[in-house]
């Protein structure tokens, strides 16, 4: 009866790793690539929709890899939770896409034709495969319903984002990749011994019958810790986010505009699946309170760094510590709250931040190949210069910092009135005074931008659609702001 | 009875010992090295775990380790790219990390 259906939500997976190889075996060529990406935005695309409209119409379902289920066979399972990372994802992979291109190929002006040739950076032959790769990989993470198919879609998204910070050539990239490189093995690994531990104790790794057999008990807990230490390395939680900034700062700016929005929402997908979903009878809550307080820590540090940083890919790279730790201080809430609303929020708060924080990154790649280079310090002047990316930027920090109207604002609205709702006040106060750190690091840049300077020498003018793309993302943390609006009404 | 505790033991060890190794050694390849080693007790601690003492033993976590093994496989020819192309931009940069 799901026939249909079934091979449209294996096209979130399929499609990408078949253009991968396609692209490889391509080797780049212009066209033929093109083409390629094209049909793999299209297949996501119906794919999205298609199971939107089934989780809209029927609710959570499940499919059957090859007819064969659990426990002999490995599910995929989509729910309200992983349908709506989903369907964020799609538009931030179109519009990256769009501006890796754009990055890829821009026409180059003669004067600039030598210099670029010299220029280290990512070719259309490596990135491509590589690029279909992570998409693969991370749409394989939300959909799968089995530890060990996360274990490897976590090592496949892991794999291929070191690649692609590899890419961008330089020195100090390669650094930055094999720095996340082990700390993303690492994590692996600890979420691979959680993953033995489960085994050992359920026989089973299926999502679903774990969640009926799960019980409070030590090996259980000691599984959980091993499993959520691994994600929470994953996901940059301060203390074990050092390896974040600099990765993201150095990837190409597409590359970084995922990371950030997406490769690192994986795994706290996860943790909110995996502690507050499928183990949530077995979770000490106190392990919570823990967690809430590192992620306070963590807005506190990342915001500070933010602050002081000289470049501003770097600046947004500390913005997502920051932004971690914020979503890691609304697990307390969501906890202690219960509610379908708190949760909401929490997802809001994540999938804004992907938004906007892709549409930040593509902005500063924008910039950064507008004027040669990312140092604010002398790039003052650029919102005459690049409007469009300004008002990216801007538009997206104001998401992050919750102004009314943007998704952002929703998430941080569901939160706090859930938790006001049940006394949880210190996690309140710290997803409230966030906004204050996180409008101090935006308004430093824009501040920047506004003040009026002479053009520096050396700026070139950049590809249309890398800015509108970078903008049409921002545009989105409204739209999205204005559809929650249902959600955020029934409120007092 | 004694390889029931012994292999997931000597999997912990393993596993331990390459973290140590990770975090502490400053030269890239040992620092491949101690991953690998991780990689192993975690196998060893998969498999030993599904042991339980009779002769027919549990497949699946068999069947992981061989994943497992296929993903580390990976991993380290991803790094070890990484570091070569790394070493040719700076050749003392594969003995110090920071």
């Amino acid at each position: 009866m799901d026939g249909p259906v079934t091979a449209s939500v294996g096209w979130l997976v399929a499609a990408p790793l078949a253009g991968s190889v396609a692209t490889f075996l391509l080797r780049g060529r212009r066209g033929a690539s093109e083409a390629v990406l094209l049909l793999t935005a299209l297949a996501a695309a119906l794919a999205t929709n298609g199971l939107v409209a089934r989780i809209m119409g029927s609710g959570p379902y499940t499919v059957e890899i090859g007819s064969w289920g659990a426990p002999a066979g490995i599910e995929w399972a989509v729910d309200d939770l992983s349908a709506a990372f989903l369907a964020v994802a799609l538009p931030v992979w179109i519009a990256a896409t769009i501006v890796a291109h754009g990055l890829l190929h821009s026409p180059r002006s003669p004067r600039d034709a030598r210099v670029f040739r010299k220029e280290p950076g990512p070719t259309a032959r490596t990135f491509w495969p590589l690029w279909l790769l992570l998409w693969g990989g991370v749409n394989a993470l939300f959909l799968s319903a089995d530890l060990f198919n996360l274990y490897v879609a976590l090592e496949l998204a892991g794999l291929a984002g070191v690649a692609l910070v590899a890419t961008a050539g330089v020195l100090p990239a390669l650094q930055a990749a094999l720095r996340y490189f082990f700390a993303n093995v690492a994590g692996s690994i600890s979420f691979l011994t959680g993953v033995a531990l489960v085994y050992h104790r359920y026989q089973t790794l299926d999502l679903q019958l774990l969640r009926s057999a799960a019980e409070s008990d030590a090996s259980t807990t000691v599984a959980l810790a091993l499993l959520g230490a691994g994600l929470l390395l994953k996901a940059a939680l301060f203390p074990m986010h050092a390896w974040l900034p600099r990765a993201h700062a150095a990837a190409p700016a597409p590359v970084s505009a995922i990371l950030s929005a997406l490769v690192v929402k994986a795994p706290v997908y996860l943790v909110l699946r995996l502690w507050l979903d499928v183990f949530h009878v077995a979770l000490p809550p106190s392990v919570l309170t823990f967690v809430g307080a590192l992620g306070a820590i963590g807005i506190v540090w990342g915001s500070a760094r933010a602050l002081r940083v000289e470049r501003l890919k770097s600046l947004i790279a500390y913005s997502t510590v920051a932004q971690v730790g914020l979503l890691f201080t609304a697990f307390p809430i969501v906890h202690a709250a219960g509610s379908r609303d708190a949760r909401w929020g929490l997802v809001f708060l994540a999938v804004g931040h992907a938004v906007a924080k892709a549409s930040m990154f593509l902005a500063a790649g924008g910039l950064a190949r507008a004027h040669g280079h990312d140092r604010l310090d002398q790039m003052t002047g650029f919102g005459a210069r690049e409007p469009l990316c300004t008002y990216a930027f801007g538009l997206g920090g104001m998401s992050l910092l919750g102004v009314p109207g943007t998704i952002g604002f929703s998430g941080k609205w569901l939160l706090a009135t859930s938790g006001l709702e049940v006394w949880a006040v210190p996690w309140v106060v710290a997803v409230s005074a966030s906004a204050l750190l996180t409008a101090a690091y935006v308004w430093r840049v824009l501040a920047i931008a506004i003040r009026s300077a002479p053009e520096p020498a050396g700026t070139r003018p950049l590809a249309r659609r890398i800015a509108w793309s970078a903008f049409a993302l921002a545009v989105l943390t409204v739209a999205l702001g204005l559809g929650s609006g249902p959600f955020v009404e029934p409120l007092p | 009875m004694t390889s029931l505790v012994l292999y997931p033991l000597a999997g912990v060890v393993a596993l331990a010992l390459g973290l140590a190794g990770l975090v502490t050694r400053p030269h890239l390849l040992t620092k491949v090295l101690a991953f690998n080693l991780m990689a192993t007790g975690a196998s060893l601690l998969l498999v030993g775990l599904g042991h339980d003492g009779t002769a027919s033993s549990d497949p699946v976590p068999q069947a992981m380790v061989l994943t497992g093994i296929v993903v580390s496989v990976s991993a380290t020819a991803v790094a070890l790219a990484i570091i070569a192309r790394l070493s040719r931009l700076d050749p003392d940069g594969v003995e110090r990390s920071d």
